[in-house]
């Protein structure tokens, strides 16, 4: 076993040369992925390695990037391509919700289209307007699409490495402000995959849901938590869609107390999603309602602003506290 | 040390207008009277393909009547019907080779079939047994496109991919003059001519999208003009010629076949009929504009021209209307066959397996049906 001091970009840059080496029908293409390495430097080095038939950069155009991965994909290959940032991916709404979406099933099966969309995405890294946004639920709430969201070293490198070897298309959103979080790991290790979320901390009192880049504060909340003589279990889903009701249920099961952390904005959301699916499967087993910590229905806030808008330790923290302690 | 392009300045170098822009007229080699006439570096195709075209015209006219007729019975929900631009439909397809794709539209079914997709297959997406019938790898025809545009990118997507495998597919990319203001055409322009992907844009400019008309859609002198944007070479055909259409379409194909990178037609034509028959044409263009087109039908024109150099003989006319008849008997038979679909379909094909929460969502229905029938 090797470990590796590696941070969360690296292990990206390392799955998709892993990927390619493997598989010569894996192309990467999209705004400023070839000789930059993207502006998140994610594609380092992979047209110097593999050519530029594999690595390219294309015109700026999001839905010509999505499009033309759609016909790559009909024509044996298998696109990753690059969103350059979240809200850029806007363009191409119509070609991810009207094709990649829908492309198996409009053909019966007969034409798959296994493509990854990655998207840095989410804030807290201080960028300007439409550079922060938590575009999941758009996605997810898309028939037809995978939505992946890691939150760890390992899982980046895991879950996209699962997401280019998949039959089917996935949005792949990597969360930037921990683009720089390093890990030692052991990429040779495998996670768990696509449909699985993962208890990241054991605890007794009230169990944590969080994803992407809203599972480091829940840990944070815990570990708070933990001094003040409170045990609070962290989920992190990593899988959105598919979504993994069994272990996020028999976790909630396992405190009676939940809370859903997420950074985009509440209203009408993943995170309401997961606060209804608990609270219809895991109704007689809760002491309390399911809470919900969450960014605020606003536009992403600017950056001298965001600190106010990311859900932080100190408000899940606030959520726990409501969680009816004194009626169990 | 001189610029290598300052040097440039000095030879007669070919000007973009050279390069790119249409002719001034469309390419026409039968004019509306069903005689010969010539264009400037375009060859009329000999007898033999001129009548194995008419046939194909014969074929999609009987296709287009009984479609609409199907309509009328309640079997088929709706037809977007191709009724005067039979000549872009069959030159589409006798253009490509085997291995070529064509990636058509809703209006494009007898392009389809002419391509040689099972006519009640391709009528599935209109019947409503399923969005789309047919297996796009069999003749390697992309389903019909509804959302205008977006397919030209899978076009070149499809023609990218063929390159990197060293394949010498060309990819015939279809869209009307509507689809042509879209930002899906501009960027499939723009992103095949970087690639310098094989596709050929064929736009056939019906002078209607819906409502529509032309004017209100592009200023620009013609359609074929908006390739000079992207380096594609444009060019102008009469659409309701078919030895002209196989002509140009014919030359753009071989040309981004043999690596001259991407071609752009546009067809001039004229929808005869309504956008579909939920539509009412009367209410945005007059009959006397409709009936100035009947003079330039393009079965007329061709069968006019191919009785007059004696290639088509009465038989041969029998012969091909027969054909036709057989075919759309062929379709009636198929599309009054009530086939119930089954609801575990549903659930089937939205990813390779089925997810849990799909699993139950399947269980669910399948209950409420058993207790349906329990009370039947």
């Amino acid at each position: 076993m090797t470990l590796d001091k590696l941070t969360m970009a690296q292990a990206l840059n390392q799955a998709l040369r892993d990927a390619m080496t493997e598989d010569s029908s894996v192309l990467v293409f999209g705004e400023d992925v070839g000789p930059l390495g993207g502006v998140f430097r994610i594609t380092d080095g992979l047209t110097a390695e593999f050519g530029t038939d594999r690595c390219f950069d294309t015109p700026l155009a999001e839905s010509g990037i999505v499009g033309m991965a759609v016909g790559l994909a009909m024509n044996g290959m298998r696109p990753v391509v690059e969103m350059q940032f979240d809200a850029f991916a806007y363009p191409a709404f119509e070609q991810i919700v009207s094709h990649v979406a829908k492309y198996r099933n409009r053909t019966r099966g007969r034409v798959s289209l296994p493509l990854v969309i990655r998207v840095p995405y989410a804030g807290g890294i201080g960028g300007v307007e439409h550079h922060c946004d938590s575009s999941e639920s758009y996605y997810a709430h898309t028939p037809g699409l995978h939505v992946l969201a890691p939150a760890t070293v390992a899982d980046a490198y895991g879950l996209l490495r699962e997401a280019i070897a998949s039959p089917d298309p996935v949005v792949f959103l990597e969360p930037k402000k921990l683009y720089w979080t390093k890990e030692e790991v052991d990429l040779a290790e495998r996670v768990p995959g696509i449909g699985s979320a993962a208890v990241v901390r054991e605890g007794t009192d009230a169990t944590l849901v969080a994803y992407g880049p809203a599972v480091p504060p829940a840990l944070e909340a815990a570990e708070i938590a933990a001094t003040e003589g409170r045990s609070l279990q962290v989920v992190d889903v990593r899988s959105i869609v598919p979504f993994d009701d069994t272990t996020v249920c028999a976790a909630v099961r396992s405190t009676g107390r939940a809370v859903v952390v997420a950074e985009a904005a509440g209203f009408a959301s993943v995170s309401s999603e997961i606060a209804a699916r608990v609270s219809e499967r895991c109704f007689h087993d809760l002491a309390a309602p399911v809470r919900r910590v969450t960014g605020f229905d606003i536009p992403y806030p600017p950056p001298k602003l965001e600190h106010f808008h990311l859900p932080s330790a100190d408000r899940i923290l606030d959520a726990v506290d409501d969680l009816q302690w004194g009626l169990s | 040390m001189t610029h290598r392009w300052s040097i440039l300045q000095h030879v007669d170098m070919p000007t973009a207008e050279d390069l790119f822009l249409p002719a001034k007229e469309p390419v026409q080699l039968i004019d509306g009277s069903g005689s010969a006439v010539d264009a400037e570096g375009f060859t009329r195709p000999a007898d033999d393909r001129l009548l194995a075209a008419y046939a194909g015209l014969v074929a999609a006219r009987r296709l287009n009547d009984q479609a609409n007729a199907l309509v009328r019975q309640g079997r088929l929900a709706v037809y977007p019907s191709s009724h005067g631009q039979e000549a872009c439909q069959v030159a589409a397809a006798q253009a490509l080779e085997p291995d070529d794709w064509m990636f058509p539209t809703y209006r494009d079914t007898a392009a389809a079939v002419a391509r040689g997709v099972d006519p009640a297959e391709v009528l599935v997406l209109l019947k409503g047994d399923w969005h789309s019938g047919y297996d796009p790898r069999m003749k390697k025809v992309a389903p019909q496109a509804t959302p205008l545009a977006t397919q030209l990118l899978h076009a070149v997507g499809v023609a990218h991919a063929a390159r990197l495998k060293d394949e010498p597919s060309v990819v015939l990319a279809m869209c009307g003059d509507g689809a042509t203001s879209e930002g899906d055409f501009h960027e499939a322009l723009n992103f095949a001519a970087v690639f310098q992907a094989p596709v050929v844009f064929f736009v056939q400019n019906n002078e209607y999208a819906i409502s529509v008309p032309l004017a209100r859609q592009s200023v620009a002198p013609s359609l074929a003009h908006k390739g000079i944007g992207y380096g594609v070479p444009g060019q102008r055909v009469d659409g309701n010629d078919v030895a002209a259409l196989l002509a140009v379409l014919g030359r753009a194909v071989e040309v981004a076949r043999a690596g001259g990178g991407p071609q752009l037609v546009e067809a001039h034509t004229y929808r005869m009929q309504a956008h579909t028959n939920a539509d009412d044409a009367g209410r945005y263009r007059h009959d006397d504009e409709v009936a100035a087109w009947l003079d330039r039908d393009p079965l007329d024109r061709v069968e006019t021209f191919l009785r007059a150099s004696g290639a088509l003989t009465d038989e041969l006319a029998t012969a091909y209307a027969e054909a036709a008849e057989s075919m759309a008997a062929q379709v009636r038979a198929a599309l009054n066959q009530d086939v119930v679909p089954d609801p575990g379909d549903l659930f089937e094909h939205v990813y390779a397996a089925r997810t849990t929460q799909l699993a139950e969502q399947a269980a669910l229905l399948s209950d409420e049906l058993a207790r349906q029938e329990e009370v039947r």
